[in-house]
């Protein structure tokens, strides 16, 4: 792995909605001249979730999707309401216990794991496959 | 005419359980009551196996473990969260909805007036409540809240159709009036239908034909609009939520039976102590406080049921003061010598003006009205809700929640250490 260096970073350079949540002092005496420009904090769940009654989160067990930056024990940001298409990363639930793979629906119907240590999953008939939803991110922790 | 839907979900609790447990799909499931006492709900497989509704569980647990059963307790943090997506879902598709229950809700459907219409509807909206939660529903479509849970409760009855039926043809109504014994009816419990039984009423259809005067006079007005709603005529009309919550309970069953006053005081405490947290939260005071006492209605003891009820002068949400009706109530009701199984503690009468009237006659209940401060409740609630936590001197230091739980799933969608597990 290569790391490039791109310079240290000064309060300056952070975006103005950083900056308010650093810097504003508790104010005592007078009212912050900002108070009539606050905004609310950034909300990670406006990000990664657009339909929250329809999204559920799950863990993921094991680093058979790790090419598909899925690491063991990232949480997964699963929308039941997107119908999955050729090429989603998707959990299914596979004779009863959940999986997480890359969703193939020609030329076979098939659960693709992205790590090469994994074989992929052929559906046969008579298997009971039920696709959960469709994985629109991943949350890896690093620390 | 009017038209509305009963939305009613199937099996709901074991069907809960199954959302993240696909390998359970086909097993037969029970959900067990607080303290693991009784079967509260069961899978259309445990029901076919002949597991009756309410049934102590020790009293099967051995055959159906047996036979393959599934057994669970109560997971009302799973529940819970899967009926508020639910609801969500539906309040997102009409202009007026009614949340009836935990997993019933009644939707307007006004301004759907041909047929094809609101049947297609009922189909769309159990599409896409199966597919976004996980959960089955089944919907009832007709021009009266009584007729929508007839509809409702002969789809269940239907194995393998569309979970949906739309019940607004007169003879299409006529028919399943007639198949209905009259208990079946909403409204309707076992000992009226006895007595409706006495003067020839067997069926919906025979109750629908009786005279409404008749019925007012031998019964009740409430019975007298049953007998309206199944002729069309709407009676009972849909509430929106602000207008429905009129009272609010915390009761639990204890782990072992419960003889003496000091023992049950600090429990009781905790029910009021948790009870007051929610009106706060519903943004609500109150002017009565109430306390139930039980014995267990399964032990061979001496039976007993108390009630009270306190009244204050001035609507309260302060937990002090409701702690002190609590008390009041408890001591009133409480008699010696009985082996107590459940309490619980009612808060009514809600009203949410703030202008403290001032009562000229309570002086000896000023003291407890006196004590109502918004900005101390705020703070023990806020320090509460995080892992803080803060007594009031007559609790019972600990889990307000009395029961085992030894069965109990994880809170998949609650906790982050619950998550469900994909490979």
């Amino acid at each position: 792995m290569t790391i490039n260096y791109l310079g240290s970073i000064s309060v300056d350079d952070l975006p103005a909605t950083f900056t308010k949540f650093f810097l504003e002092p508790v104010s005592v005496g007078f009212p912050s001249p900002a108070n009539d420009y606050l905004e609310s904090p950034i909300d990670l769940n406006k990000y990664l979730i657009k339909n929250n009654v329809a999204t559920f989160l799950i863990r993921v067990s094991g680093e058979s999707m790790i090419n598909a930056n899925i690491g063991d024990q990232a949480i997964l940001i699963v929308d039941r309401s997107l119908k999955p298409r050729h090429g989603s990363i998707v959990v299914a639930s596979l004779d009863g216990e959940f999986v997480c793979k890359r969703l193939q629906l020609k030329p076979r119907l098939c659960l693709l794991p992205e790590n090469p240590a994994y074989k992929p999953i052929y559906v046969q008939h008579g298997q009971d496959l039920d696709i959960m939803g469709t994985v629109t991110a991943a949350i890896n922790k690093f620390e | 005419m009017t038209l509305l839907a009963l939305i009613d979900c199937d099996n709901f609790y074991a069907s809960c359980e199954r959302v993240f447990r696909p390998d359970l799909r086909t097993k037969p499931i029970v959900v067990l009551s607080n303290n693991d006492g009784c079967v509260i709900a069961r899978s259309k497989e445990a029901k076919a196996m002949g597991i009756k509704m309410g049934v102590p569980w020790f009293q099967i647990e051995r055959t159906y473990l047996a036979q393959g059963g599934q057994v669970f307790s109560s997971n009302f943090a799973l529940y819970g969260d899967l009926s508020g997506r639910v609801m969500h879902i539906l309040e997102g598709m009409v202009n007026n909805i009614e949340v009836y229950s935990i997993d019933e809700a009644f939707l307007d459907l006004q301004h759907m007036q041909a047929n094809s219409h609101a049947y297609e509807f009922g189909i769309h909206c159990r599409n896409i409540v199966r597919q976004w939660v996980g959960i089955p529903v089944r919907i009832g479509i007709a021009s009266t809240k009584t007729l929508a849970k007839i509809a409702s409760h002969i789809t269940k009855q239907k194995i393998g159709g569309t979970g949906v039926l739309c019940l607004r043809q007169q003879h299409h109504i006529d028919h399943a009036l007639k198949n209905l014994p009259v208990h079946e009816i909403w409204g309707v419990g076992r000992n009226l239908s006895k007595r409706l039984n006495d003067l020839n009423i067997y069926s919906g259809y025979d109750l629908m034909q009786s005279d409404t005067r008749f019925i007012r006079d031998k019964f009740s007005i409430v019975l007298e609009r049953t007998v309206r709603e199944l002729r069309g005529e709407q009676c009972l009309k849909i509430q929106s939520r602000a207008e429905l919550k009129k009272q609010i309970i915390v009761s639990r069953s204890f782990k072992k039976r419960i003889n003496d006053l000091e023992q049950l005081r600090p429990l009781v405490s905790n029910f009021a102590v948790r009870a007051s947290e929610k009106l706060r939260h519903e943004g609500q005071k109150c002017l009565q406080v109430s306390v139930l006492i039980f014995t267990s209605p399964f032990s061979n003891h001496a039976q007993y049921k108390g009630f009270h009820s306190i009244q204050f002068s001035s609507p309260v949400s302060d937990t002090r003061s409701i702690l002190a009706g609590v008390k009041k109530a408890l001591n009133n009701c409480f008699r010696p010598g009985y082996s107590y199984a459940k309490a619980g503690v009612v808060l009514s009468q809600f009203s949410q003006h703030s202008i403290i009237q001032g009562s000229l006659f309570d002086e000896m209940d000023q003291s407890i009205e006196a004590k109502q401060d918004d900005g101390l409740m705020r703070c023990i609630d806020a320090m509460n809700a995080k892992q803080a936590q803060v007594y009031y001197a007559s609790q019972f230091p600990g889990q307000l929640s009395s029961t085992s739980k030894m069965m109990t799933s994880p809170k998949y969608t609650t906790n982050w250490l619950d998550l469900p597990i994909a490979n």
